[in-house]
């Protein structure tokens, strides 16, 4: 079997803050009705985490489920196991109008962390990244520069973003620009 | 700028986080409809200083579509509502009438 690479295969830079590219995630669309009984015990049997109000986000260390539309959620599991969860997910959703989909290999994952991330996404992104308007367990899907991306927080001052995988090197290019050493600007301090 | 909140997801995003699709609450005239119906509904548009019906799309967010009252000269939001309508829901008009008084669009006022 070939060997799968992230799109980056881990680029890091430091500067005001560190940003890195994470690796592979398991990623899984799945869209249906999110108050249905087989779509909750689907996702949560894979993820092993409560299933997400909206705008939320819950994880366990690599699984997790992120609430991305009315219909549509995220499924997390580790990149090796989502071909399995994709099948647990659809065996539990027989006869349920649901779609599960692996985008795993779709995607890109960076992680932004120092007492600057705040600031460097905020450069990048129309969203209020102050310590009242974003914090952990909430999750926000909107632009970076000129693509889509969501972001989550992974503790404090540790966030993590994900976009298409074939914007990875811009979104990279993008935050190494905003964490350049010098940069900053202080408006969360 | 413009601030709208989405319907569906909640956020308040500005402008650049959505896109515009146009006129609200357009009648579909297709095949068997008279040339003057299907004319208007392929061209004749508001165009409003002041209040204004329009749809929106949560393009780098939730991807939904939904509509917003807003003032065309303004920029001022009266609220954004479900897409699913044939026309605004009276909290909207409501709304708009608290600002606007005596406001119409169409045939809504
Ligand atoms: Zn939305």
């Amino acid at each position: 079997m070939s060997e799968t690479l992230s799109a980056l295969k881990g680029a890091r830079f430091a500067g005001i803050a560190v940003v890195t590219e994470a690796g592979l995630r398991g990623m899984i669309t799945v869209r249906g009705d999110l108050a249905d009984t087989d779509v909750k015990n689907a996702v949560t049997g894979v993820a092993g985490v409560d299933m997400p109000g909206q705008r939320e986000i819950n994880t366990v260390g690599e699984r997790g489920i992120a609430w991305m539309s009315p219909d549509e959620l995220l499924v997390m599991v580790p990149h090796g196991e989502a071909e399995q969860a994709v099948e647990t997910m659809n065996a539990a959703l027989t006869g349920a109008h649901a779609l599960v989909v692996n985008v795993s290999d779709a995607r890109a994952v960076f992680d932004v962390t120092g007492p600057h991330a705040r600031e460097v996404l905020g450069k990048l992104m129309p969203v209020d990244f102050s310590a009242v308007g974003f914090g952990p367990g909430m999750i926000r899907r909107s632009r970076m520069a000129q693509v889509p991306a969501a972001v989550w927080m992974t503790g404090e001052d540790a966030f993590r973003v994900v976009c298409f995988r074939s914007v990875a090197q811009y979104v990279f290019d993008l935050l190494k620009a905003a964490a350049a050493e010098g940069s900053e600007v202080g408006l969360y301090a | 700028m413009l601030i709208l909140e989405c319907p569906y997801c909640g956020v308040k995003g500005e402008e650049t986080e959505f896109h515009g699709g146009g006129e609200a609450h357009l009648k579909r005239f297709g095949p068997g409809s008279s040339e003057e119906d299907f004319e208007g509904y392929l061209f004749h548009r508001e165009n409003p200083k002041g209040v204004h019906l329009e749809r929106w799309r949560h393009v780098n967010g939730c991807g939904k579509w939904f509509h917003v009252a807003r003032d065309t000269a303004t920029l001022e939001v009266f609220g954004s509502y479900s897409a699913q309508v044939t026309e605004p829901p009276q909290e909207i008009k409501d709304a708009i009438s608290a600002k606007r008084p005596g406001w119409s669009w169409r045939e809504f006022a």
